[in-house]
């Protein structure tokens, strides 16, 4: 029988970890996902996880320690967030072009300077571009359910690419909510033994990995991962139906709510999403066509699904807990490239909000929505607006 | 091998002919080489800019240019002077700055 209990996000990430049998967790602390480790080391120390847990120096060691231990053909695990991801970046790029399926678990943390260790997507936006498959839980329990789907996408052999699953730091972290931790037996069975053809050490079968790439052949790997991305597609929406089957909880790339008769669209992601739904809820009564959607996929970007979504729709408003600068958000960056070679296209408005742990009220959206509603009616409003600033500090 | 065995031959011959054999260009997942010592297709002495130009009659036998270089391509043939083996000499210049008399020099290669 699953049990039903109550854990932060961090806990239930460490709970998947155990539920998943790592055979090596390195892993450096680091606010707010020190509790990760903290919680796995007490499983390994207890006897709880029949694992190696090495204890490192810093995040770059963390996940060099990864991919060393996933070369050797097992699976690994790590938790890092904020400066901490920004150390492995290097080392990320790596484990993506060895095809080596480590999963980090990142409690979503704001970029110094300022120092600051509130919650928005800054650190694991900034790897989009690292091969990384990135997924982002809106709850505590999808915290838990994504790091399994993680593996599970991450290890297929279509795949093989390493994945990162983002909870917000706080808001998720760091509270309680009710979370079923799946059995055992059912997650062993869902996840199966980690076996890799391309990933080993066996003496009488010497290869060797993290090869000099000349320019002859390096550009063929770059290919390939971008097949993997693709093909990652298809794996996702499989290993979704397969995990609804088994455990009964339904997971989609792009989960909507509302949007059947709606005009205008407020797409997010992560524990925002929760909010979003909620006002989407009292709009409707206030007599707003508005819906919800989000993204519970970030790499590979869905973009099938979010031109399913914009057919829908008149505006899509995009609220984004990050900033590519010069360009907005990074997913108007995104949605753009989905939609700009379709015929027919809704309007895509863009709002910065929630940087560095600024919370998102119900009055910043609807300072969203009454810029959606000049959009609908035609007036000229701002690609990207940024919600909540405190102006009279400025 | 071990240090002192005399090699009158690349050391890697029989690599160079299974590599060659065994040796498919097709791109394996992440990258990895899995034909133990397949590096030797690279043919690592066009890299060479400057190249050992031996001097038999100077040559005292010394050995010392067969032990400092760090390939290795040297080898020694039947009567101990070395074989300079082109397709793997990077042209460091090790060799001659070691001869101690000035049997090898370095010249810059024309291609």
């Amino acid at each position: 029988m699953p049990i039903r209990t109550v854990m932060k996000a961090n806990e239930a990430a460490a709970w998947a970890a155990k539920l998943a049998k790592p055979k090596v967790i390195a892993a450096f602390p680091i606010t707010p996902s020190t509790l990760v480790p903290e919680k796995i080391s007490e499983f390994v120390a207890n006897g709880e996880l029949d694992a190696e847990f090495i204890k490192v120096e810093s995040e770059h060691s963390a996940i060099s320690a990864c991919v060393g231990a996933s070369a050797s053909g097992v699976r690994t695990f790590t938790a890092t967030a904020s400066q901490g991801l920004a150390l492995m970046h290097e080392i990320l790029f790596i484990a993506a072009g060895m095809r080596l399926p480590i999963v980090i678990a990142i409690g979503n943390r704001s970029l110094s300077a300022p120092i600051n260790i509130w919650n928005d997507w800054q650190d694991s936006i900034s790897e989009r571009d690292t091969g990384w498959l990135q997924f982002y839980a809106e709850n505590n329990q999808e915290a838990l359910d994504l790091i399994l789907l993680a593996y599970k996408v991450a290890e297929d052999e279509r795949v093989l690419l390493p994945a990162m699953v983002g909870f917000d730091a706080f808001i998720l972290t760091h509270t309680v909510e009710p979370v079923e931790i799946p059995d055992q037996e059912l997650v062993d069975e869902f996840l199966g033994e980690y076996e890799p053809k391309h990933a080993f050490i066996d003496p009488h079968n010497p290869i060797t990995q993290g090869t000099l790439g000349f320019p002859a052949h390096y550009m063929e790997t770059r290919y390939l991962l971008w097949k993997a991305n693709e093909a990652a597609k298809g794996v996702i929406d499989e290993a979704f139906a397969e995990f609804e089957k088994r455990f009964g909880r339904r997971y989609q790339k792009v989960e909507e709510y509302r949007t059947e008769d709606a005009d205008v669209v407020l797409v997010t992601m992560g524990s925002l999403a929760g909010t979003v739904k909620d006002y989407v809820d009292r709009a409707r009564e206030k007599g707003f066509k508005v819906g919800a959607a989000k993204l519970t996929v970030y790499r590979p970007f869905p973009a099938e699904e979010v031109r399913e979504l914009a057919k829908k729709v008149k505006v899509i408003a995009l609220l984004e807990k990050n900033i590519t600068f010069s360009i907005g958000g990074a997913l108007f960056q995104d949605f753009s490239r989905a939609l700009i070679n379709e015929d027919e296209k809704p309007k895509i408005i863009d709002f910065i909000l929630g940087l560095g742990g600024r919370d998102v009220t119900f009055q910043n959206l609807d300072d969203v929505l009454s810029i959606t509603e000049k959009a609908l009616k035609g007036e000229k409003v701002d690609e990207v607006n940024w919600i909540g600033l405190r102006k009279e500090i400025l | 091998m071990v240090w002192g065995d005399r090699m009158a031959e690349s050391p890697f011959k029989k690599d160079i002919e299974r590599v060659q054999k065994e040796y498919s260009e097709k791109m394996t997942l992440g990258a990895v080489a899995v034909i133990p010592g397949s590096s030797v297709v690279n043919k690592t002495g066009s890299w060479r800019v400057f190249m050992p130009e031996f001097n038999k009659d100077k040559c005292v036998r010394c050995f010392l240019c067969y032990i400092y270089c760090p390939e290795p391509a040297i080898y020694l043939d039947e009567e101990n002077y070395p074989v300079f083996d082109y397709d793997y000499c990077k042209g460091c210049g090790i060799c001659a700055n070691e001869c101690p008399t000035k049997a090898i020099v370095m010249v810059r290669e024309t291609k």
